[in-house]
């Protein structure tokens, strides 16, 4: 039987040519793609996530901005003003405040996009000639996000009085410029785009970076075999997971004083806050990805799967998390998915520290989502995690 | 009366509905070398696995070094040293960091003096920074082997430790074994090869999940009940496949020269043979004794009738 199977010599066979080798190869790759579920699913719903998310959540003229109000004159010529601001559509009154200082919180913590300021005996001034002016507070941290609102401000006088200042006073109507709209535009008053970007990059290289490093760590070592010697070792699920996260802290902390020096070398980025408070939560901020990472790769069966876990995770990342396209631009849903990313947080923290210097008291929220969401991490990887081979 | 270093009774474990190991019961002395022998998926690894808390059994219980397989899962693994039968240290790492990186997980107090002694005791001195994987598979076996009693265990469980390994390999590593069981170390070793089964204190045979025999070499062979007679001569293919339908022949094996021919029933053995010795006279006979693979492959195939 043996000797039989074993009689054939090179010279019997018939060279089968390209094609048919060529073809073999094709019906391999299809039947192991086939098997391979993930890959098959990554056909599919990267495409439609792609489509989806720019092309229904992208928008890069933001409207319904939310907008503070401090009004100190309550006359009709204010309402009017208000109302025509509204009508532009870039205008979303969300916040009535009282006192000057109550507004600046607002636009530093980033609660509202624009603050709008209507001095004292505003009607009056302008019945008089005084060409009073009335500011207007926009948080340009990102240029885009502001850009075509500002530009709306432009033929606001124009259709805010058309309607008020007619009859006895038409003459003020038709003087120049009633009143004046200071525009402040302030933690990036010039708009450099670079401003907005590079801190943001700072959150984009750890959460790639960070959450590939472990999603590699577990799927690694059961592709390799040398999980069933570890699984047999007297060592804990949470002693392996802290055991491989704890390193790629201290790469993390190496790719943040990069970034970080070059942003302020190359690209003059100031760092107005506290550079310690900033490097503390970038740490958590990096921790929390590699939990991230750590539970994809619980959860893949194989290398290959953990990193299309990551790329599916990071694609929304950097689309809904106002890195790319302004977080209010986008569309409700996309901005609830938003909320739910680790990477939304920290560019609120990141550009609200270089750029506006705020401190602690005015980023808890987003803090708290970072730890929430790294702690519910890593309690998902240790459920987990298999102890057994089972 | 003996110390019992393995005691476990009825494991059974199935997977998606197989059913792998089936009601095996097993004990094991303390100190011995218990050679664990069965066709391929036959259920060893699996058995292994189970008693150093890799897997749950399905049903059954018992002990390993007195703790509880079910409960006591974390000091199993504190005193027992598995090799698996893939190479499962870091290939990446070198000899050293992967002994010391044993030696740190079970908190020995001087991981880089147990790592140094562990190196000298392998005769690896002057190689141990090289990389785990550029090791040659002897060399890697002897490695797994003494990054297994680093922590010094008090029982090694060692699946096919020597698959692939070459006869010189192969015998050095039987030999530390020994030492082992001499310094009172329990061994349960999974095994093919019948030479390694034949060095063993005592065995057990495992085919498709059921224990079918246990005791010395010599009580397996005698409990199989099998005779022997061995043929020489020319054409021993042909003469084996006219043997192999005789009445009384169970089986009929080529070794080398000869042809082993085995039955159950030694007098319709021995009334077959007679015939055929006198059908053909070409052909040296002697009855000889079984040998332990006859053996094994005769509980085998009885195996596979019963449950195939």
């Amino acid at each position: 039987m043996m000797a039989a199977s074993c009689q054939y010599s090179a010279g019997e066979r018939r060279d089968p040519g390209f094609f048919r080798r060529m073809w073999a190869m094709v019906v391999k790759e299809f039947v192991q793609m086939r098997r391979d579920r993930m890959t098959f699913a990554t056909m599919i719903i990267v495409p439609i996530m792609q489509l989806v998310l720019f092309g229904y959540a992208i928008n890069t003229d933001p409207k319904q901005l939310p907008t503070a109000v401090l009004t100190r004159d309550d006359g009709p010529l204010t309402r009017a003003v208000l109302a025509a601001m509204k009508n532009t559509d870039y205008f979303d009154f969300r916040v009535q405040v009282r006192d000057p200082e109550e507004l600046d919180r607002l636009v530093r913590s980033g609660e509202v996009q624009f603050a709008v300021e209507i001095p004292a005996s505003f009607e009056r001034d302008v019945r008089r000639g005084d060409r009073p002016s009335l500011l207007v507070i926009a948080d340009a941290t990102d240029p885009v996000a502001t850009g075509t609102a500002v530009s709306a401000l432009q033929g606001l006088i124009d259709t805010a009085l058309r309607r008020e200042l007619r009859g006895p006073d038409d003459t003020i109507a038709k003087t120049e410029a009633p009143f004046a709209i200071t525009l402040q535009n302030r933690y990036n008053p010039e708009g450099i785009t670079q401003y907005n970007i590079v801190p943001g990059l700072l959150g984009v290289v750890l959460t790639m970076t960070m959450m590939m490093f472990t999603a590699l760590a577990v799927t690694r070592e059961i592709e390799r075999g040398t999980m069933e010697s570890l699984l047999a070792m007297p060592i804990k699920p949470v002693e392996i997971m802290i055991g491989k996260i704890a390193p790629f802290v201290l790469v993390g902390f190496v790719q943040m004083t990069i970034i970080l020096g070059a942003a302020h070398i190359l690209f003059d980025v100031p760092i107005m806050g506290s550079v310690w408070l900033l490097v503390v939560l970038a740490t958590l901020f990096a921790a929390a990805n590699l939990a991230v990472g750590y539970t994809f790769s619980t959860l893949a069966e194989n290398q290959l799967q953990a990193v299309q876990m990551t790329f599916f995770f990071f694609l929304p990342n950097i689309l809904l998390s106002g890195f790319m396209f302004p977080f209010r631009g986008m569309p409700e849903w996309a901005q609830v998915i938003g909320e739910l990313l680790p990477l939304t947080h920290f560019l609120r923290i990141v550009r609200g520290i270089t750029l506006k210097g705020i401190g602690f008291a005015d980023m808890q929220v987003d803090v708290l989502a970072l730890v929430l969401f790294m702690l519910l991490a890593m309690g998902l990887a240790l459920v987990r995690f298999r102890r057994t081979l089972d | 009366m003996k110390e019992i270093a393995i005691d476990v009774n009825g494991l059974t474990k199935s997977f998606d509905g197989r059913t792998v190991v089936r009601d095996l019961s097993l004990e094991v002395p303390k100190g011995e070398i218990y050679g664990f022998l069965g066709p391929n998926g036959s259920g060893k690894t699996t058995t292994l696995r189970m008693l150093c808390g890799l897997l749950t059994p399905d049903s059954g219980e018992g002990t390993c070094l007195g703790y509880d397989i079910r409960i006591e899962a974390d000091a199993i693994k504190r005193n027992v040293g598995y090799m698996t039968q893939r190479f499962s240290l870091y290939a990446d790492l070198s000899i050293r960091e992967n002994l010391e990186f044993v030696a740190r997980v079970y908190g020995m107090p001087d991981p880089k003096g147990a790592a140094s002694r562990a190196i000298a005791r392998l005769g690896l001195t002057g190689r141990q920074d090289q990389l785990a994987g550029e090791l040659s598979g002897g060399w890697k076996q002897r490695l797994a082997l003494g990054a297994c009693i680093l922590p010094e265990p008090r029982l090694l469980l060692l699946d096919e430790p020597t698959a692939g390994v070459d006869p010189k390999a192969r015998r050095e590593f039987w030999d530390e074994i020994h030492g082992l069981a001499a310094e009172g170390i329990t061994v349960l070793v999974s095994t093919h090869y019948m030479d390694e089964a034949e060095r063993c204190h005592e065995l057990a045979y495992i085919a498709f999940g059921e224990l079918l025999a246990q005791g010395t070499a010599k009580e397996v062979v005698a409990q199989s009940g099998l005779s022997t007679w061995i043929v020489s001569g020319g054409d021993l293919h042909r003469l084996g496949a006219a043997l192999q339908v005789r009445d009384g022949i169970d089986m009929v094996a080529p070794f080398g020269a000869e042809l082993h021919v085995s039955g159950r029933d030694e007098a319709a053995l021995d009334a077959a043979i007679k015939a055929a010795k006198n059908a053909d006279g070409a052909h040296r006979w002697t009855r000889g004794a079984p040998s332990l693979e006859d053996v094994f492959i005769l509980l085998m195939d009885e195996a596979k009738d019963n449950f195939a």
